[in-house]
């Protein structure tokens, strides 16, 4: 089975960039270069335009062509920060649906965050993940384990029998750990198994019941905020642990000005520190929680304009490598409620491409940028072997930058709609996500 | 001018016609609080639901009051006394009480902007008798009534507000709503308790409560609550009471017609002295009658009564 993506802008960075075509044989790459011409007899289809089911006849007897001139053809794009619910609560996301989010939105592999219930604090519940992800068969995804059995922040999780069942990274996502000798000792734990701890950054004692940004707002509205100082304290702190132990360190959902001034400095003494943010950080402000908008509450909160601004020059100078969506369904059951009761979180798979390429449009950073942070850097960090190279499985997004729509979240294919960027105009979004070689989404 | 608001949810979004219109019903309402029958038919045969969330008693009485002098069936539901205990949200719970066909819920919540919510989900009005830290629209106007009715006007008065302006409702309501009638507010407290970005709202804040007071047309004191402590907001209720309290020496210092104002319930000898609450300069009785003639004028605009009350 051959399948030939034609005359697209193959962008992958430090390795391809030009128009170019890719010739797939058995799910995997087989040659990229100009004026590839397929090897099979007779083209079933043309245009953009693959049907699934690939395989149907004999080997090489088919030729599949994709042309995609005019459009990005990309290495599979990641989402090293999602939550699926399963197992635990199912009726916001399965990991079916969030994977069929996932492929809908231009991504071929997700980390899954661990605060599943039960936690996902050993293998047997990584084991069920994976399973379920077989089962799903869309994208790839990567368990993150905890770093903590139950996320209590009380000791270590079984790290060598997490990694062998499959984790790929460890984090108490959605608790910071307090103690900070447990923070040490994790990020050393983890680097003797090659693996990377993400640390969601919260100093509870500052957040003290608070439910938006702190500031002018807040006090308008009668919320209860958050400072800045809550995240950042320990942004600092855990750059401090990483620079003392020298583990690989990756600060989760950045949100604030200082967070990203403090990575910065970090980077620029060698300490081995990555950071990710999320499309909400970059897109929106604490305004977008006026009239007690729970489709905008999330953790860390929306914060103000200069905050958002910095995040954009972190994203622009490189000292945020990742964008990730922190993808969080939850159900009217959680968000049409008291805005103190509300849960925190949204979900950001459908919107993500879409969100990101205005970065593009707004020339705040390049396509080959935007690149890397949703497909090489969360690679990097993870430690896997991607890209479109010779031998390596076909994982491959399309992204058509000119498209134009206006998000639907009644058509998302995530169980929740838990979004505040519903009715927004796009320009730009991913329109084919191959994974090893099949196609999971078309539009 | 005709009244067209469905609901009542802050000061914010009252306008200044509006507020004078509430204002002067209230006047005329206040008349049948001291008749002999107290009581009018012009709300005979609507159905007003008081849905306190959080424990109060004077503002559900008083509204249970304004209401049957109106003679307006009114009844009352408390967190406790409601599904919620059975875990349905309050959402559910509302719809429920939507289907029964009130024509106005008042709310009292102890999360802000829960009747913002509500007024969303249901056709009935919502009144909010306060919410969290956010909004307490019928205290600002029951404390603009009382001022206007001492001094005849609100334009040009001084306002000091002294206390833990965080964390409170009602100073944020009467600094929107002081503000917005022409008059200057300006508030003193501890800075742990004065919250970011309050000067938006257009209250100008002072470090010292002798300067905050020193020319105020009115004072009015808020309630300083002991857990506040443990969050570490004040040091001790007795370094409280000197360094933020009103004491009578203050009094002594303050303007010789001052007014001193306090939405209740008092803590003596904390936030304010006995011989203050007691004293000739006190309206905070003032303030609890007037309550009465806001919120029956309130029930009667939102219903969209067009006679004068007063005349049935």
């Amino acid at each position: 089975m051959l399948i030939l993506i034609k005359g697209g802008r193959v962008i992958d960075p430090g390795n391809l960039d030009g128009i170019m075509d890719i010739l797939i044989e058995d799910g995997k790459i087989k040659e990229q270069g100009s004026g590839i011409r397929g090897q099979g007899s007779g083209v079933e289809k043309q245009g953009l335009g693959v049907s699934q089911g690939l395989g149907i006849g004999g080997q090489n007897s088919k030729l599949k062509i994709i042309d995609a001139s005019g459009k990005f053809v990309v290495p599979g794009l990641i989402d090293m920060h999602v939550h699926f619910r399963e197992p635990g609560h199912e009726y916001k996301e399965t990991i079916k649906t969030g994977c069929l989010s996932a492929a809908f939105g231009g991504f071929t592999a997700v980390c899954t965050m661990p605060n599943t219930n039960p936690v996902t604090d050993n293998a047997q519940v990584a084991e069920y993940i994976l399973k379920k992800a077989r089962l799903a068969n869309t994208v790839r995804v990567y368990p993150v384990a905890a770093i903590s059995p139950g996320l209590k922040g009380k000791g270590l999780c079984e790290y060598g029998e997490l990694k062998e069942a499959g984790v790929i990274a460890f984090s108490d996502d959605g608790n910071p750990v307090v103690d900070s000798q447990l923070m040490r000792r994790a990020l050393e734990y983890a680097k003797g198994f090659g693996l990377p701890i993400i640390s969601h950054c919260e100093q509870l004692d500052l957040v003290a019941g608070g439910v938006m940004n702190e500031g002018a707002l807040a006090t308008r509205m009668g919320l209860a905020g958050i400072p800045n100082a809550a995240e950042s304290i320990m942004v600092m702190r855990d750059i401090a642990l990483c620079e003392l132990t020298g583990a690989s360190l990756h600060i989760a959902h950045v949100s604030t000005a200082e967070s990203v001034r403090a990575i910065r400095d970090a980077k620029k003494r060698g300490i081995p520190v990555t950071a990710e943010t999320a499309p909400h950080y970059f897109s929106l402000t604490e305004k977008a929680v006026e009239e007690y908008n729970t489709n905008a509450k999330m953790n860390p909160p929306l914060r103000s304009e200069h905050d958002r601004k910095a995040v954009l020059e972190g994203l622009s100078d490189g000292t945020i490598d990742v964008v990730a969506t922190d993808h969080a369904p939850h159900s009217s059951i959680e968000k049409e409620v008291e805005f103190d009761r509300a849960a925190n979180g949204i979900i950001g798979l459908e919107t993500s491409v879409s969100l990101s390429l205005k970065l593009v449009q707004n020339s705040i950073i390049s396509i080959v940028d935007l690149v890397e942070k949703m497909s090489t850097n969360p690679a990097k960090i993870l430690g896997l072997d991607h890209g479109i190279k010779k031998g390596k499985p076909a994982d491959i997004t399309i992204i058509d930058p000119d498209i134009t729509y206006k998000v639907d979240a009644a058509g998302f294919q995530s169980l929740s709609r838990n979004t505040p960027f519903d009715g927004w105009d796009m320009k730009g979004k991913a329109i084919l996500t191959m994974v090893g070689g099949n196609v999971v989404f078309e539009r | 001018m005709r009244f067209t608001k469905k609901d009542i949810l802050d000061m914010e979004s009252l306008s200044v016609d509006e507020i004078n219109l509430i204002l002067n019903t209230a006047n005329r309402m206040k008349e049948i609080s001291i008749r002999p029958i107290k009581k009018v038919p012009t709300l005979r045969g609507k159905t007003v639901v008081l849905f306190f969330h959080e424990p109060s008693t004077r503002t559900r009485i008083s509204f249970d009051i304004a209401a049957k002098r109106l003679s307006a069936d009114s009844l009352s539901i408390s967190a406790n006394s409601s599904s919620i205990v059975k875990g349905e949200t309050l959402a559910d719970t509302v719809r429920n009480l939507e289907a029964m066909n009130p024509d106005i819920i008042v709310l009292r919540h102890s999360f802000a902007g829960t009747p913002h919510l509500l007024a969303r989900l249901v056709k009935s009005s919502i009144i909010n008798a306060g919410d969290g830290m956010h909004a307490h629209p019928t205290q600002a106007l029951l404390d603009l009534m009382t001022v206007r009715e001492k001094k005849g006007k609100i334009s040009g008065l001084r306002i000091a507000i002294i206390g833990d302006i965080s964390h409170s409702r009602v100073a944020r309501s009467n600094i929107t709503g002081f503000t917005k009638m022409g008059a200057e507010v300006v508030i003193a407290g501890p800075l742990t308790m004065i919250p970011k970005g309050i000067e938006s709202l257009g209250a100008s804040v002072r470090y010292n409560v002798d300067e905050a007071i020193c020319d105020a047309d009115v004072i009015m004191m808020l309630r300083i609550q002991k857990e506040r402590q443990k969050s570490f907001l004040f040091s001790t209720e007795r370094e409280y009471s000197k360094v933020y309290g009103l004491t009578q020496e203050r009094v002594e210092n303050a303007r010789s017609d001052v007014l001193i104002m306090h939405p209740g319930p008092v803590n003596r000898g904390v936030e304010i002295a006995c011989e203050v609450v007691d004293g000739p300069y006190s309206i905070i009785l003032d303030q609890v009658t007037n309550g009465v003639a806001v919120r029956m004028a309130l029930l009667y605009l939102i219903s969209g009564g067009t006679r004068n009350a007063d005349t049935d």
